[in-house]
């Protein structure tokens, strides 16, 4: 007899699999949600395949807490204006130019319409996190973070008459003469069933979850990264796309990785695994050897290059050292710092080569130099004579009880992906596929070659998100459109 | 109590280890380093301006929060995630802990915090002893309810049912402004903590438009419409008896009224929405995610919601049937519950109302 879940189970699969969608959309995050939304209210029939459990569901964009928006003038949340030309220059910062300017202003520029629309589909603001003032023009915050936006899409898909299926990998998209025809997919590890459509989104993020991919990126060194976001990401439909001949964009070792606590979980830590520590500090790897500037400048602009620093590091591990005058400049950690009212007896508690430490932290002491200490501004309070420099914030380690924290890099989303043009169509040796479009992470390195801008993701996600599922409803109601382009 | 602000736990001196305490200290380091909640409710600023809990501020979040849940659904750890937070519930655990332990006489708190047959005992028990105070005790003479329990013998029962448990409250609360380290109040920290909960300002879910309650991660607004009619019933009502109390005894004008009298005016719209939004009430706990809240008290408080809608009901049913046979039996029943009421409301779900005002008190003044 059956049980009624496994009846329940077979009535949903036959269901999905006796009928030609509309729009198959792989991926259950907010790119994924976006398309499905504008192709439903464009009457198609859809379907959302998301790999992860309902719980888990939605990607790294349950991780996320705002989406960076040019406005001309204050909208919602956001104060002042932010215009495209200050924000394109912010992203070429970021990236060292490593960018694709036409669909980096496109983005820019739709993300505008993008705040009313996200509005008006159930996504609520809050003004900007305490902690977070200087994000305040730039990035309008999802009132209870990127979990709620993807509640809010879940429902507004439902009330659409969306599909959702969970736990539902797809292995492989069949694409026959430049044209998609069905996805392979397993529900719940079941034998895998084929969904056909009249076109595809793909929108099922970076690779970044399966570690033995990064290690063939990275080197062994991988192996001991955390990754900050969901594991499902796995970047099966990615491999499976670049497999068939699809167009890439980016390089496999290119991804956006910060230094994280380094007793976080190894994956979906999220938000909280943060250390703001670093330029109060001095940082030492496991030889107890300092090795870069802590104080380069305020922590939310190098946060993004420490994941690369520590992952040159032996083992990958590196140590953050505060004494208790700077121990609340920071937002607090999710894990109690280790602590000692020695140097030495900090550094034992470790695992850290005590002697090494001392050496270390007396060598950097006695570079600091008299001077007025900013915590919220670059103070220019730098060391003098030692290697390397610490050229803001330095003030000596000297008053006891002692603070340490573990530095590891925490991947948040890998860049080697899709190559789509400014209809979010994915091409394959050079010719547009007919009728599969891409959107989220499994596309973000077409903008981002390198380095990362705080909400970026989430405007990438939301715009070309919206564009491929307004363009893949108009491809499959048009039903077959030639390879004209 | 000097914290240690790095390693975020109490120094010292904490007393034994409470582990509802320290199961939402726990949770609310995390969401200390979080703050993605802050624009939903009061819980969530006021936990930022600290970075340190102590056993006393884990007391006022507990009570500050007020089991929107917009914080469970929108959390990226909730279980299965490691992290496990469940904020609103580990909160109403240790809120419903401090209730027990502020409550005086103590050993009263626990079975009618959980348990809704004690309170149904305890409504047998105050129905009967109505129902022997009218047979034994019935009057020569008097009008309307009179005749059947004097209005001596109503006073000789209500003004100590009615004044003790007040004197029980107030002992709860002053221990409890001693616990949460509470200041001397101004007039401006009143108003704020009032203002608050005239709107429910904290199951608004901020610009969320409504809290999470019957329908899982939807928000609606149809819990706090229940809640406003149940106490603003309830304060109506309570205007209604003291408007009555008032008219006896200044202008020599005893019961029973007119229809267009301030007893009436008051007490039948505020018998309605008291009536009324307590069932609302009772259908939406059955409706909401039970682990959300302290599925211990999950019972006593069902018991409570609708002993105040019985207690409104009974009171609608006893103005209906002015002049009939029924008065007999409906007057007991409706005095006996409200005898109930008076005597559970320092032991049962009722305190909340207090607590929750001196918490918002308390967070007026922490704000400003």
């Amino acid at each position: 007899m059956l049980g009624r879940t496994a009846r329940r189970r077979r009535e949903t699969l036959s269901e999905i699999t006796n009928k030609v969608w509309d729009v198959v959309v792989v991926g259950g995050g907010n790119a994924a949600l976006c398309a499905a939304i504008e192709a439903a209210e464009a009457g198609c029939r859809v379907i959302i395949l998301e790999g992860a459990p309902k719980t888990y569901r939605g990607g790294n964009s349950r991780h996320t807490r705002n989406f960076r928006c040019m406005h001309q003038g204050p909208l919602s949340v956001l104060t002042d204006s932010y215009e495209e030309d200050e924000y394109f220059n912010d992203l070429l910062l970021v990236t060292k130019g490593n960018t694709d300017e036409d669909l980096a202003r496109l983005a820019i520029r739709t993300s505008e319409d993008c705040l009313p629309w996200m509005e008006a589909h159930g996504v609520r603001f809050q003004p900007s996190l305490s902690g977070t003032l200087s994000l305040g023009r730039t990035n309008a915050f999802f009132l209870g973070g990127g979990k709620a936006l993807v509640n809010a899409y879940y429902n507004t898909a439902a009330d659409l008459g969306v599909e959702v299926v969970y736990e539902a990998q797809v292995k492989h998209v069949e694409i026959e003469g430049g044209r998609f025809q069905a996805v392979d997919v397993e529900i719940a590890g079941a034998a895998p069933c084929r969904v056909e459509g009249r076109a595809i989104v793909l929108a099922s993020g970076g690779f970044q979850g399966d570690i033995d991919w990064l290690a063939r990126a990275w080197g062994p060194a991988a192996r001991n990264f955390l990754i900050r976001g969901t594991p499902y990401n796995r970047g099966v439909v990615l491999k499976d796309m670049l497999d068939q001949g699809a167009d890439s964009v980016g390089d496999p070792t290119q991804c956006h990785a910060v230094a994280i606590d380094g007793r976080a979980p190894k994956f979906d830590g999220g938000i909280v695994t943060r250390l703001d520590c670093v330029p109060f500090s001095v940082v030492v790897n496991k030889d107890g050897e300092r090795f870069y500037d802590e104080g380069e400048d305020v922590w939310p602009k190098r946060y993004a290059i420490w994941g690369r620093l520590v992952a040159a590091q032996p083992d990958q591990v590196a140590y953050s050292i505060i004494d208790a005058k700077s121990s609340t400049l920071f937002m607090p950690s999710v894990f109690p710092a280790v602590q000692s009212d020695t140097l030495e007896g900090l550094a034992e508690q470790m695992g850290l080569p005590a002697a090494r430490v001392r050496e270390t932290v007396d060598a950097f002491n006695a570079a600091c130099r008299e001077g007025d200490f900013h915590p919220t501004e670059l103070d220019g309070l730098a060391t003098e004579g030692v290697e390397p420099q610490k050229t803001n914030w330095a003030r000596p380690i000297t008053e006891p009880p002692f603070y340490g924290y573990s530095l590891r890099p925490g991947v948040t989303f890998t860049y080697l992906g899709l190559k789509v043009d400014e209809t979010a169509r994915v091409t394959m040796e050079g010719q547009k596929l007919e009728n599969v479009w891409a959107a989220g992470e499994i596309m973000a390195g077409s903008i981002l070659g390198e380095g990362y801008l705080a909400g970026f993701g989430m405007t990438i996600g939301t715009v070309f998100g919206r564009i491929a599922g307004q363009e893949a409803a108009k491809g499959a109601t048009r039903g077959v459109n030639s390879n004209a382009a | 109590m000097p914290l240690d602000h790095a390693t975020q736990t109490p120094a010292s001196d904490t007393p034994a280890a409470d582990t509802l305490t320290d199961e939402a200290r726990r949770q609310i380091e995390i969401c200390n380093a979080c703050r993605y909640c802050e624009g939903y409710c009061s819980v969530f600023p006021a936990i930022t301006r600290q970075r340190a809990f102590a056993d006393g501020d884990i007391t006022q979040l507990a009570n500050l929060c007020h089991n929107c849940r917009g914080c469970y659904y929108a959390c990226q750890y909730t279980e299965p995630h490691e992290f496990a937070i469940n904020l609103p519930k580990a909160l109403a655990e240790a809120r419903a802990e401090s209730w027990e332990r502020f409550a005086w006489p103590g050993f009263l708190a626990g079975p009618f915090h959980r348990s809704g047959v004690a309170i149904a005992v305890a409504l047998i028990v105050g129905l009967a002893a109505l129902f022997w105070a009218a047979q034994a005790l019935k009057p020569d003479g008097g009008e309307g309810f009179y005749a059947i329990l004097s209005h001596t013998m109503m006073i000789t029962i209500f003004t100590p049912a009615f004044l003790l448990p007040l004197l029980a409250i107030f002992v709860g609360l002053r221990a409890y402004w001693k616990e949460v380290g509470g200041e001397p109040v101004s007039l401006a920290h009143l108003k704020a903590a009032f203002v608050d909960a005239a709107k429910l300002k904290n199951l608004s879910g901020g610009a969320a438009e409504g809290c999470n309650f019957e329908k899982g991660d939807r928000f609606t607004n149809v819990r706090r419409w229940h809640h406003q009619a149940v106490m603003y019933g309830f304060l109506l009502c309570f205007a209604s008896t003291g408007s009555a109390t008032l008219m006896h005894y200044l202008f020599d004008m005893p019961a029973p009224y007119g229809l267009f009298s301030l007893p009436k005016l008051l007490g039948i719209p505020g018998g309605l929405l008291l009536t009324l939004g307590g069932l609302g009430m009772a259908v939406l706990k059955t409706r909401g995610e039970k682990d959300l809240g302290a599925p211990a008290l999950w019972g006593g408080e069902m018991a409570f919601v609708l002993l105040l809608s019985f207690t409104g009901g009974s009171g609608l049913a006893l103005y209906a049937a002015t002049g009939t046979a029924a008065v007999p039996v409906l007057l007991p029943l409706h005095l006996g519950a409200v005898l109930t009421f008076f005597l559970l409301t320092p032991y049962s779900k009722m305190v909340h109302g207090f607590f929750r005002l001196a918490a918002l008190v308390r967070d007026a003044q922490q704000k400003s």
